[in-house]
């Protein structure tokens, strides 16, 4: 495969390209992934998440100088949502990270949600293990920042970084999307606001109500602080200062032998999309030419039957061991 | 399931910073259902053209007033090539006068919209004349 | 009350019967289309009257010429003692060539001097910075040490005629060689006049000429501020400016109350970080605002200029000084409103947007050449625009009596809503904790995109017109001469440059850049240090690399 060979030797056409079949969900694409699937396992990947306004993109821009500087190559998949009216997205993380451009070693991609929930792209995970074959040492992964259930990233991170930023109340929104019990690590954003030492004081209560059993092998999750990004040298001293602590992360999961339930519960959710992809989706493609997916949804509408009956007659028909 | 989606960079070379086209292109381009990659101001030719590779743009459309497209435009085309990226089409746009659009089509530009052009009229273009890949 | 109570009456029951006459006429014929709107889409009413303006107070709102709140102009003689002043936005090529254009000027009726800069040098930038390849010299004149700007004002009577520089990151380094210029030809610091634009929070809100962070960008236009209240007594430090706000797309209102609000933030700034008493600056800050399409809403919105900025500088500053309490203003015709298509139009675009300035009651006025949508302007057309603003003048009448329009219930009326308007967003603004913290939030660019979009949308849908654009549009091309800036200039300018750095002492050129360092490290005032430093004949670049040391990079969040 000379593709696999191409993308192996860090070709950006070529990954970008395939990063884009597999977006617009093309059959060949996926078989593609077949070939890379064996050759990844190579990066540390660290999602990052956080509402908007938060400054991820900034983060992301300074954490991939730091990671420059520490001679890493660095891949990064910003992603912004589609537009639920037009199918449309405008990608625009990528304007704070474009000094970045001609950097051989660093790869920036953006994605488009296109209908996923959960903060992510669908594509994401195969785009990860792309950047993974690629050789890249860190991949970044950046979240919408929606402020909604942005979990997801949780299944594709080894390290999971939660931005927040003073006075924006933005403490009580984290709790509600139920982002905080994801973090691995807290960073407090354009610290020199007002607010920020309440903010630390408000995420160290919520860690210290938090049962043991959610901090893996002892690591509590450090709240680090950063300065505002018009400051450049406290900034540029605050980003070295996080990359020590993902790589202290990633150091901690393997010392305590934690990689592997990472690796595991991104694996059981890689099978779980795959056996979507290659069983649900047919299924419905197939009901939906022939028209009998909206015949069945005629027949709900004149409450004529129900959904489940429907569902059990249709994996009767194509799942023949279900049944 | 597929779905082939455009995917356009809106880019503005040079020193110029009047963006207000740009942008509205921009908005426009998402509201016809096209991805959008908005490099923001003062890139660098090489900048756009190894971004317009990262993304995997179908397209490269260029936004400038000052003057300097005369260099500029033909430059990215330049710059794509020498990335791989000859099937990345660009079009220009701005304050340009009409004695430099031959010029700026035998450097390879497809296209040029001047003050005026509307915004359906551009999206028309792009879905006419912009083939996303096979 | 404005008006006495019986003549409100006698108003109510004949407005009643107009408008049940109204309603029979509108059954028979309606109206050409349902809502009636200013270019700014703000909603205007078929007729106004007295009742719109009933509660105006006349001493507090209207009073007299040269009175607070200043609503019908600063000067008690209005035009009578003199005209705004005829002032034309000009440069390109090198130096020599924008001096030509400058004397063609002076010679043509022009009385004052406006230098527009190419994008090297508005952005810090020498001519033979790799990022400025193929911009040399196009939309402006390049200037990269002393010897060009010596050039540039060659025979120009500097302490005659005033000198208007649109330059805004590195102000401090033009200003310092306009003031070492001054100071070769032996002309004191105290005879010079003239305007620096200097006004960094419009390029973050809307221009995006950037350099430093904000914050450290307001610092450098404190120090010009305090530089010119001691030394240069006749400048004008900050132009503080909507021109550019109103080009990004703008509403006249959104463009009222950023500009004011910018204006407040730097009172504040210079206050806070300077000590100085308002009154000690506050009368050498001067305005710059757009004249757009909308005839009335232009007026309107320079009138409410005037009466915000008197009360906010009497009220919320507590200055005491009247010349504090003026507001001065330059304005330009919108380019922006200018069509490529059947360019002649664009003369009369011009010419009602300038009558609009002059009934505002502008102090100094460009009018855009009808070529400028496509280039720069060429010795024919800028002729033309010149002629524009002699016309209204001296063969109008509009300049024989003083705001005209006063006492209009209709202009009274869209002159108290933009007001109030503008206030609504300065109160805003001041919740969220200033304009650096808005602007930092993005507020002031997401509100103007918006609105440029909104506006983009009426127009391909029809519902508002530009002539040539979506309306009596013609196919056939209307060929107009343009002027060419030859790519050779850039060549030229490159070569000049290299010969400077070749003669010039390297040594004092380094000390000179190491005090400019120091006193941005100690927080001491850099203009003294610049005004060296170009003697030496550092150039822009290498004054401007030393902020970008310091201060650190600002690149465009790109906000859309």
């Amino acid at each position: 495969m000379e593709r696999v060979k191409k993308i192996q030797s860090g070709d950006v056409r070529t990954a970008s390209r395939l990063i884009r079949h597999l977006e617009d969900g093309m059959q060949e694409a996926r078989s593609m992934m077949k070939h890379l699937f064996p050759l990844t396992g190579h990066s540390h990947v660290i999602g990052i998440t956080g509402s908007p306004g938060a400054g991820k993109s900034t983060l992301v821009d300074g954490l991939v100088e730091a990671f420059r500087k520490k001679d890493k190559t660095v891949g990064v998949l910003a992603v912004d949502p589609t537009s639920p009216f037009t199918g449309g997205a405008i990608l625009g993380d990528r304007i704070r990270m474009q000094r970045h451009a001609e950097d051989t070693g660093v790869f920036i991609r953006s994605l488009a949600t296109r209908g996923a929930l959960g903060g992510l792209a669908k594509a994401v995970g195969d785009a990860i293990h792309i950047m993974d074959v690629m050789g890249k040492d860190i991949v970044l992964v950046e979240t919408v920042g929606t402020g909604q259930q942005e979990v997801d990233i949780i299944n594709h991170s080894h390290t999971v970084i939660v931005v927040l930023i003073p006075g924006m109340g933005d403490e009580i929104q984290a709790i509600k999307a139920g982002i905080l019990e994801i973090a691995d690590i807290f960073i407090i954003n354009k610290a020199d606001r007002e607010g920020s030492s309440k903010l630390r004081r408000e995420i160290m209560a919520m860690l210290d109500m938090a049962p043991a059993s959610a901090f893996p092998a002892g690591w509590r999750p450090p709240i680090l602080k950063c300065d505002n990004a018009f400051e450049p040298e406290g900034f540029t001293k605050s980003l070295y200062e996080v990359s020590q602590t993902i790589e202290g992360h990633y150091q901690h999961l393997v010392n305590h032998g934690l990689l592997g339930s990472r690796v595991h519960r991104k694996t059981a959710m890689e099978l779980n999309e795959a056996i979507r992809c290659s069983v649900l989706e047919p299924v419905l493609s197939a009901l939906a030419a022939t028209g009998e997916l909206d015949a069945m949804i005629d027949r709900l509408m004149k409450k004529e039957t129900d959904p489940y009956t429907l569902a059990e007659e249709i994996a009767r028909r194509y799942l023949k061991v279900c049944s | 399931m597929a779905e082939k989606k455009i995917r356009v960079m809106v880019a503005k070379p040079g020193l110029d910073g009047h963006d207000r086209g740009a942008r509205v292109l921009a908005r426009c381009f998402r509201d016809a259902g096209f991805e959008v990659i908005y490099t923001g101001c003062h890139q660098t030719p090489e900048q756009i053209a190894s971004a317009a590779i990262q993304e995997d743009v179908d397209v490269v459309g260029l936004s400038c007033l000052s003057g300097a497209h005369r260099y500029l435009f033909p430059a990215v085309v330049e710059q794509l090539k020498e990335r791989g990226g000859d099937d990345i089409a660009v079009v220009g746009g701005g304050i340009i006068p009409e004695q430099d659009f031959k010029l700026l089509y035998d450097a390879g530009l497809k296209a040029i919209f001047v003050p005026g052009a509307t915004l359906d009229g551009i999206v028309d273009w792009f879905k006419t004349n912009i083939k996303t890949r096979d | 009350m404005y008006f006495a109570k019986e003549l409100l009456d006698s108003s109510s029951k004949m407005r009643t019967k107009w408008e049940d006459e109204v309603k029979k006429v509108i059954a028979k014929t309606p109206d050409q289309k349902p809502r009636w709107s200013t270019v700014s889409d703000l909603e205007i009413r078929r007729l106004y009257g007295p009742e719109d303006i009933k509660d105006m107070d006349f001493e507090k709102d209207i009073g007299y010429p040269g009175q607070f709140p200043y609503l019908r102009g600063n000067q008690p003689t209005g035009y009578r003692g003199k005209y705004w002043t005829f002032r034309m936005f000009a440069g390109m090529g090198d130096a020599k060539t924008t001096n030509e254009r400058w004397h063609m000027l002076l010679k043509e009726g022009q009385t004052g001097l406006s230098t527009a800069f190419d994008f090297p040098t508005l952005m810090g930038y020498d001519s033979d910075c790799p990022k400025a390849r193929g911009e040399c010299g196009k939309c402006g004149v390049a200037i990269d040490t002393l010897e060009d700007f010596m050039q540039l004002v060659e025979g120009i009577p500097m302490d005659k005629v005033t000198t208007s520089m649109t330059i805004n990151p590195p102000a401090t380094a033009l200003w310092a060689m306009y003031c070492a210029a001054a100071e070769i030809r032996g002309i004191p610091l105290t005879k010079i006049g003239g305007t620096i634009q200097n006004d960094m929070l419009k390029e973050f809100i809307a221009q995006k000429t950037l350099m430093c962070p904000p914050d450290a960008s307001v610092r450098l236009i404190s120090d010009t501020v305090e530089f010119g209240t001691k030394y240069v007594p006749r400048w004008n430090t900050i132009s503080i400016s909507g021109y550019h706000i109103r080009e990004a797309g703008a509403t006249a209102v959104q463009e009222l109350a950023f500009t004011l609000r910018d204006g407040m933030e730097y009172v504040e700034d210079v206050i806070r970080r300077k000590g100085l008493d308002v009154d000690e600056f506050a009368p050498r800050l001067s305005f710059f605002f757009n004249s757009h399409s909308d005839f009335f809403e232009e007026i309107a919105k320079l009138r409410a200029a005037r009466r915000i900025w008197a009360k906010a500088m009497r009220d919320r500053y507590k200055s005491k000084d009247e010349r504090s309490w003026w507001m001065r203003f330059h304005t330009q015709t919108a380019g922006c409103s200018l069509t490529a298509q059947q360019p002649y139009n664009n003369v009369v675009r011009t010419a009602t947007q300038a009558l609009a300035a002059v009934l505002g009651g502008t102090q100094s006025l460009h009018t855009n050449s009808l070529d400028e949508v496509l280039c720069l302007p060429s010795d024919h057309a800028v002729q033309i625009a010149l002629r524009t603003q002699q016309i209204i003048a001296e063969e109008t009448g509009a300049a024989n009596t003083i705001d005209p329009l006063a006492g209009s219930y209709f202009v009274e009326a869209l002159t108290n809503e933009m007001e109030e308007k503008a206030w609504e967003y300065i109160h805003k603004i001041d919740e969220m904790g200033g304009m650096v913290a808005a602007i930092e939030k993005g507020f002031p660019q997401l509100e103007i995109a918006d609105a440029a979009y909104l506006y983009q949308r009426q127009i391909d849908s029809g519902e508002k017109i530009m002539i040539g654009i979506n309306k009596y549009v013609s196919d056939e091309a209307t060929p107009i001469p343009l002027i060419e800036i030859d790519d050779s200039v850039e060549a030229q300018q490159i070569e000049r440059l290299q010969a400077v750095r070749r003669k010039r002492d390297g040594k004092a050129v380094k000390k000179a850049l190491d005090d400019i360092k120091n006193a941005c490290k100690k927080g001491d005032n850099v203009m003294p240090y610049c005004i060296e430093a170009v003697k030496s004949l550092a150039s822009v670049q290498e004054i401007c690399d030393v902020y970008r040391e310091v201060y650190g990079e600002y690149r465009d969040p790109g906000l859309y």
